[in-house]
């Protein structure tokens, strides 16, 4: 039963961490090479708090906080410009975070934090927490779809010149979705620090970042249950089979590839595809 | 009465070149101005001075008596402008009906938390509906733009300007490209429109549909004012004939 409660909580982080990116990427069409950086902030943050016993459910808040505000940052920085400007930054972001974190010893350098303290809630109860965390940002974003939010995040997916001659302030909108993603990513990376018990500065660089967007791409870009489906199984695809373990990001690499040659709306524009044409036989 | 539009004097340079030079124009309400002039004379970077795509390095305008030169375009559009583009750019992941229907929901996209908590869509639909029958589009409401022609997406451009409810609606040649049917077609609805009161700047090469429609025209040559008032009277004063033909 242990191991299956470690697989749903790795799927349920993971589920989060994906939704989270699906917010920037996804909705509002910008491209992020460096999302790793906020859950590590996240991570950090929370290691930090939780190895001065302080309670995992105040650790959670305080660690979206500081991940929100760091994407704020950057996004007041590169978000008034185009999409290319924000992945390339965005990448220089992740590069700093290793950067910096390796060379403070308060965080624990090169070897990171570890012997976190387990929470109150035990391994069942922190699963749950972790499910329901999943499930409440997954109904945030369906509800974000249908409403006007969703509308505004579509046109700026679709034309940015277009959206301002509609009078929408896109900077601000922009800003908005990056913030949501970012503080929702360092939510992940509390969860990620009590789930492990330990961080380390390579679990938040350029290859997690690839990974969560490998997620992204292969669910579905926008499509928030292609995204769930898609993190959830490419999460815990490495614990079930040896040979992925070995060669992740080779394996998340040709998925990435592939998708992008042969279904750029990936697996949720194959099921609506096969949807179509049963309909119209 | 204030103006609905004064330019103040405008000047663009491009590093050493004088896009627009001391440009002023002042709309009454009501007004339908044809906006003409030679290829090169700086209609269009003055149009973009107005919506606030490029800023002038001088002067201002000014839009029922308020300031505009500050704000940037999404802030002027909501000050009561609107724009129909030459080039057309529908939002191709959306239909006909959505697109204007974005359009029409300008008070509940002012800022993500309003837009956050609005869902309804119904009203606005109706509106859209409504509109796209007027520019004529009522029988392809539901289609996808990248499906119709550029006569269908020009009179697509109008519509969703119109659904901003502007105080001033820019058209940049809405008439480029079409046949002179479907020219000429446009060229009534935009005199339709602006019989319903709608104040009109037209920015448009094609001069027989600017006379045939336009009451006033105002003409613009290497970046400078050049003549201002009724239509027929000013196309043939001997300096907007050279503008358009050269010297003889």
């Amino acid at each position: 039963m242990a191991y299956e409660i470690t697989l749903l909580t790795t799927m349920a982080i993971s589920v989060l961490f994906a939704l989270s990116l699906n917010f920037i990427t996804g909705f509002c069409g910008q491209i992020s090479l460096g999302h790793a950086a906020f859950m590590g902030v996240g991570a950090y943050a929370a290691a930090t708090m939780m190895k001065a016993s302080i309670s995992l459910l105040f650790v959670i808040p305080v660690a979206a906080v500081f991940a929100g505000v760091l994407g704020l940052l950057v996004g007041f920085a590169s978000l008034r410009v185009r999409h290319d400007f924000l992945a390339i930054t965005t990448m220089g972001v992740v590069f700093l975070f290793v950067g910096v974190v390796r060379q403070q010893e308060f965080l624990g350098g090169e070897i990171g934090i570890s012997g976190i303290q387990q929470s109150v809630l035990g391994r069942t109860g922190f699963m749950l927490l972790c499910v329901v965390l999943a499930g409440v940002f997954a109904g945030f974003s369906l509800l974000v779809k249908r409403s006007w939010l969703g509308f505004v995040f579509d046109s700026i997916a679709d034309n940015e010149d277009v959206s301002q001659v509609l009078g929408i302030d896109v900077a601000k909108y922009k800003l908005f979705a990056f913030v949501v993603g970012t503080a929702t990513a360092g939510i992940a990376g509390a969860l990620y620090a009590q789930h492990y018990r330990f961080v380390g500065p390579d679990s938040f660089g350029f290859v997690e970042s690839i990974s969560v967007l490998a997620m992204v791409v292969v669910g579905g870009i926008g499509s928030v249950w292609g995204v769930m489906f898609a993190a959830a199984v490419l999460s815990v695809l490495p614990l079930l089979i040896q040979f992925v373990d070995d060669y992740k990001i080779l394996v998340y690499s040709a998925l990435l590839f592939s998708m992008m040659r042969f279904s750029p709306d990936g697996l949720a524009g194959i099921v609506q595809r096969l949807r179509n044409r049963v309909r119209n036989r | 009465m204030k103006p609905v539009l004064e330019v103040k004097n405008v000047t663009v340079r491009f590093g050493g070149v004088t896009a627009v030079d001391s440009a002023s124009l002042t709309m009454q309400g009501g007004d339908l101005i044809g906006f003409v002039g030679p290829n090169g004379a700086g209609k269009t970077t003055l149009m973009r001075v107005i919506t606030g795509i490029v800023r002038p390095q001088e002067g201002s305008v000014w839009l029922e008596g308020k300031d505009l030169t500050k704000l940037a375009t999404n802030q002027r559009i909501r000050a009561g402008l609107a724009l129909a583009q030459q080039i057309v750019q529908p939002l191709r992941k959306m239909s006909l009906l959505e697109n204007v229907a974005l359009a029409c929901g300008f008070a509940k996209t002012a800022n993500p938390f309003k837009a956050l908590k609005s869902f309804d869509k119904a009203a606005e639909k109706a509106t859209a509906r409504e509109l796209l029958g007027r520019v004529g589009l009522q029988d392809v409401v539901d289609a996808e733009p990248s499906k119709l022609p550029l006569g269908y997406l020009k009179r697509l451009e109008v519509a969703r300007a119109l659904a901003l409810r502007p105080k001033l609606l820019l058209l940049d040649e809405p008439l480029a490209g079409l046949n002179q049917s479907e020219a000429s077609s446009l060229a009534d609805l935009i005199k339709t429109l602006n019989q319903d009161g709608l104040s009109i700047l037209l920015i448009e090469h094609n001069l027989r549909e600017v006379l045939r429609i336009c009451p006033q025209v105002y003409v613009q040559d290497l970046g400078k004012s050049l003549a201002f008032g009724n239509a027929n009277e000013i196309m043939n004063q001997p300096e907007v004939i050279k503008a358009y033909l050269g010297e003889s």
